[in-house]
This record gives C-alpha cells, structure tokens and sequence, in this order.
C-alpha cells in the first residue's frame, strides 16, 4: 500500500472519497432519527457504503478480482433472499443475525491482516507484531478479535434466544441461564485474552506464536460472548441487542485502527453512538442501570424462592368469555390497546388491526399505547403493527398515553404484563419498583387477554388482574381477538 | 506534531461526539429501523474485508478475507434490504389510513 500512497488516486482521491462517505453516512443516521426523513436516510447510508465499496475496488487497482466477486456475490445473495423472506415478526432475530455477521468479518479481518503481514509477507522478519504493524495497530487487531468475536457469538445466542425454539437441559433459551461461577470464569476470560493479545502483539517474534495467540484469543472472544448473554432473560433482550449493535460498531472501528482507515473509524464510531444511546433510552424505559441488566440475573431470586412464589397466590380474579367482553367493547367510546411480547408470539397484529378499525366504524376512538421495552428489540411494536397498516399517528409513547387513560373507557391489554403491573409504583421492595409503567388501571375497565395467570418475565404477581374493573379473557392472544372481532360482527349485523 | 495513532483516537472520539449529538430524542416509532440501519452502516468493516481478500492467490489471509466478505456483504446488503422494507410499511400509512 505504501507505493499506492505516493500515487493520486490512492493518496488523494480515495481518502477524499472515503471522505464523502463518511460524511453520507453522517447525513443518513441523521435523517434515521426521523420518522418522515429515514427511509431516505437509509438510502442515503446505503449509497455511501457502495461508494465506499466502490473507492477501495478503484484503490485495489489491477488485482486478482475472482475471490472478491465470489465474496460478494454469496454475501449479497444470501443478504438479499433472507432480507426480503423474513417475515416481518422475526425481525427482532433477523437484527442479532446481521449484527453478528458484521462482528464476524472484523474478527476475520483482523485475524487476516495479521496473517498476512507477519506470517505469509512479513515486511520485517523476526520483529514483534508491535514493531512490524506499529503498537497501535497491533493493539486494536487485538481489540478487534475480542470486540468482533464476542459480538458474532453473543448475536448468535441471542438469536436463538429470540427464536425460542431450542432447550438446553429441559429449559427454554429465552429463559436466563446462570452458570455457577460465571462472573469468574467471564473475568478469566477478559483477562487471559488481554494478557494472550499483549503477549503475541509484544512479545514474540515467532509465527506459530502469533498465529495461534490470534486464535486463541478469538476463540476466548467467542466463548465469553456466549458466557455474556446466556445469563440475559427474554425481556432484557431489547437492551441486549443494542449493545451488540453497540460492540459491532466498536468492532469495525478497531478494524479501522488496524488498517489506519478513518472511514472505518468514523462510520463504526457512528454506529457505537447509536447503539449506545439505544441502550440508555432501553435502561431508562426499566429503570435498572446497564450493569444490572448485564448481571443481575433479574427475577432470578423469585425462582429461587419456594416454586411459584408470589404468583400463585391471586384473589378474585373476573374471567369473561369473549361474548361477555365484546360486550364491554361495544359500549366504549375510548379504546387503547397495549401490545406486549405477547401478541408478537400469537403474530395477532392484523387482527388487532381488524378489532381497531370495527371499533372505529362504531364510532369509538381507538389508540394504541406503547411501552418503550414492550417486545424483544427497541420499537418491536411499533414494527409489527405498522405491518398491519395501523397508522402510526395511532401509536402513543408512554408519555403521552398515560395521563389519557382516565378518560378512557376500555383498556386491551394483549400479551403484555409487567408493563401494565401496578406493583412498579405501590410496592417499594418490587423488582419492578420505579420502573416506568402504563398506568391502564387508571381506565375504566381493562381486559386483559392472556393464557394463564403465570407471571410474567419479572417473576411477580400482577395485582392489575384482581382489580374489581379489570376482566381476563383467558386464550390465545389471536384467537380471542378473532372471537371479538366475530362478536362484534354479529352485534352490528 | 501528532503521530498518525493520535490523529486516529481524534477521528474517533469526534466521530462518537457527532453520533451522539446527531441521533438526539429518536421517537420510538423508529427505535427498530435506526437500529437496523445502524447495524448495516456497522458493515463498513467490508472495506477491510477486501484489502484483507486482495491476493489471488490462496492463502489463510485469503480464505480469511475472502470469508470475511461474504459476512460483511450479508449484514449490508441484508442490513440495508430489511430496514427499507420495514419503512416502506411506515410509509404507506400516511397515504392510506382509515376505510
């Protein structure tokens, strides 16, 4: 590269256009912010990562372009089909997949420079890596295999997590899973892969030594991203899964310090802002701060505790049929619904959607109310629903919801609970206490649609459903909002 | 004067600065598609994926990059394919809303 560097185009015009990448990106997060704005926002990001592509192929120059193709054109097929196929609830996974694909090619990449520069071509033979690339770049190949590594394998957990579809030992992923000794064995790891990468980056001069501290230090990544999120239970996965996209910005930033790219630099930078703020804006919706989600193994104590423990242990509880409370709807002039994980699983959203617009030709006034950590990812409600056509001016934040339940009529909660529990601001000592929630138990009657009266992720009694107006319809979130729906027809018919 | 390492830690800590100052009171209504979006720009590392695949000849760092690629390649153009879709249905709200 460093012939290239005297040359115009690559020591002017391919900086100059990285330049204006940066800055496009720039402009596209931007207008990301906005409702009215991302779409172009997006395109804006999309265009400047093809201009990026494009500067480095023309920096290249004549080179041996078959494997890069083959590269690009197997990401891009795969990229395109599953992005096109995913239906629109299985985004939350979809997200932990790119996310951890992203953090697996600063892994490689790291690993690959290495490779290249002090094993197959070593410009200084028998000089430390710290010598030969600079300490800078030797420590950030480091911080690159580490940050990429966990981010991949984390992503990859938390996929799963997410698809809820495997056990392990008899209990469901999305479960928290502690082992003993993990807060040791996860500082082992950290250190022992520091004190590995400042070995082969400093210390030696030998090739096996650095090859293999390189992988031995991906591998520890690897494990220590799995040790990371197996302990995080299915309702701490919205603040999860903006910390890795957190990590895999500082991932291709490390990336950037290697190859002393200051795109890389800028553009992973950008996306480590975003995840972070993301993870605040999540923290606060719980009112639990970063390191208590990390480690706190929450709700965990209540499972520890005699089986069961506080949830059982409910009073009178009003179960309707869905006759019974499609008569309720039918007086309302109010209607908010809140949508929880809940509906997502039942993938009710259409027929929410259906229940919302037979309410509205009724004359009622339908809102919807939205929890910030409502789902498994941030604005998992706000996706699902939009998929079903409800306007999004429909959808209100926390905030502005919650001083209009007094006046209204009807609350529908599907599929959510700890975010509607009134514990979070009566019961001091409650996991949940201070918590921001919906206060819908201000409203005149609420119907909770639910399966069971099991608790929710925090593990605590909702005291909602003993409230004189509050009614469970028990079911199947889609079934029951079918059967209100077939109600309500039949009403007006 | 600064060394080229300096010159780097300030791009970065700017560049945080400026993430930070742009992406300030995001609505909730578009937390997913930042995020998402967000994760497709986190594919940058691309660029390095192919100075990293750029021998012909078949080699660890090679395989390596070229290995690279592909998964830099899928969280773009993935990345990117699904966070349109997913504001395409935000957009055609305000077109058609009540029947």
């Amino acid at each position: 590269m460093s012939a290239a560097e005297t040359t115009f185009v690559g020591g002017v015009l391919v900086p100059l256009l990285y330049l204006l990448s940066a800055v496009l990106f720039i402009f596209g997060i931007k207008g990301l912010t906005k409702v009215r704005t991302a779409r172009r926002g997006n395109l804006l990001a999309a265009g400047a990562m093809l201009l990026a592509i494009l500067a480095t192929l023309v920096d290249l120059g004549t080179i041996d372009y078959r494997w890069i193709l083959a590269g690009l054109a197997v990401g891009g097929l795969v990229g395109a089909v599953v992005a096109l196929r995913v239906e629109m609830t299985a985004m939350p996974e979809m997200v932990a997949l790119f996310n951890g694909s992203g953090g697996g090619a600063s892994v490689l990449v790291a690993i690959s420079v290495l490779w290249l520069q002090m094993i197959e071509e070593p410009e200084a033979p028998g000089a430390t890596a710290a010598v030969a690339l600079g300490p800078d770049s030797a420590v950030s190949a480091v911080l690159g295999i580490l940050i990429g590594g966990v981010t991949f394998s984390g992503s990859l957990v938390a996929f799963l997590k997410l698809r809820d579809k495997t056990k392990i030992a008899g209990k469901r992923l999305s479960q928290p899973i502690l082992l003993p000794g993990r807060h040791l064995v996860n500082l082992v790891l950290v250190l022992g892969a520091l004190a590995v990468g400042g070995w082969f980056a400093f210390a030696t001069a030998s090739e096996a030594a650095i090859g293999a501290g390189a992988v031995v230090v991906a591998l520890a990544a690897l494990v220590l991203g799995v040790m990371l999120v197996l302990p995080i239970g299915g309702a701490d996965m919205p603040v999860v899964i903006s910390l890795l996209n957190s990590y895999s910005g500082l991932a291709a930033s490390a990336t950037g310090f290697v190859l002393n790219n200051n795109l890389l630099i800028i553009s992973g930078a950008l996306v480590g802002a975003s995840g972070l703020i993301l993870t605040q804006i999540m923290c606060v919706a719980m009112n639990r701060t970063l390191a208590n989600v990390l480690f706190g193994g929450f709700g965990i104590q209540d499972e520890a505790a005699p089986a069961g423990g506080a949830a059982d242990e409910y009073g009178t509880v009003r179960s309707y049929s869905a006759e019974e409370a499609a008569m309720v709807l039918e007086s309302a002039e109010k209607v908010v619904v809140v949508p929880g994980y809940g509906l997502a699983v039942a993938q009710a959203q259409h027929v929410v959607r259906e229940l919302a617009d037979l309410l509205e030709s009724r004359g009622c006034r339908v809102l919807y109310g939205i929890h910030p950590v409502a789902g498994r990812m941030p604005g998992h409600m706000n996706v699902l629903l939009a998929e079903a056509d409800v306007p999004y001016e429909q959808l209100q934040e926390m905030e502005r919801i919650n001083p209009e339940f007094k006046e209204t009529d009807v609350v529908l909660v599907v599929g959510a609970n700890d975010v509607v529990n009134p514990a979070a601001e009566n019961v001091p000592g409650s996991p949940i206490a201070g918590m921001p929630v919906l206060k819908v138990w201000e409203a005149g009657t609420t119907i909770v649609i639910k399966r069971s009266l099991s608790p929710g992720f925090a593990g605590i009694k909702n005291s909602l459903f003993e409230n004189e107006n509050n009614i469970m319809v028990f079911g199947d979130a889609k079934q029951v909002l079918q059967e209100l729906v077939a109600e309500l027809k039949q009403a007006a018919a | 004067m600064m060394g080229p390492l300096l010159i780097s830690v300030y791009v970065f800590v700017l560049a945080m600065f400026v993430g930070f100052e742009i992406i300030t009171k995001v609505p909730p209504t578009i937390h997913t598609p930042l995020m998402s979006g967000a994760n497709a720009i986190s594919g940058i590392t691309i660029v390095g994926a192919l100075y990293a695949a750029q021998t012909g000849t078949v080699t660890v760092s090679n395989v390596l990059g070229t290995a690279a690629i592909v998964l830099a390649t899928i969280n773009v153009v993935g990345g990117f394919l699904v966070t349109d879709r997913m504001l395409g249905m935000f957009g055609r709200k305000t077109k058609k809303t009540k029947p």
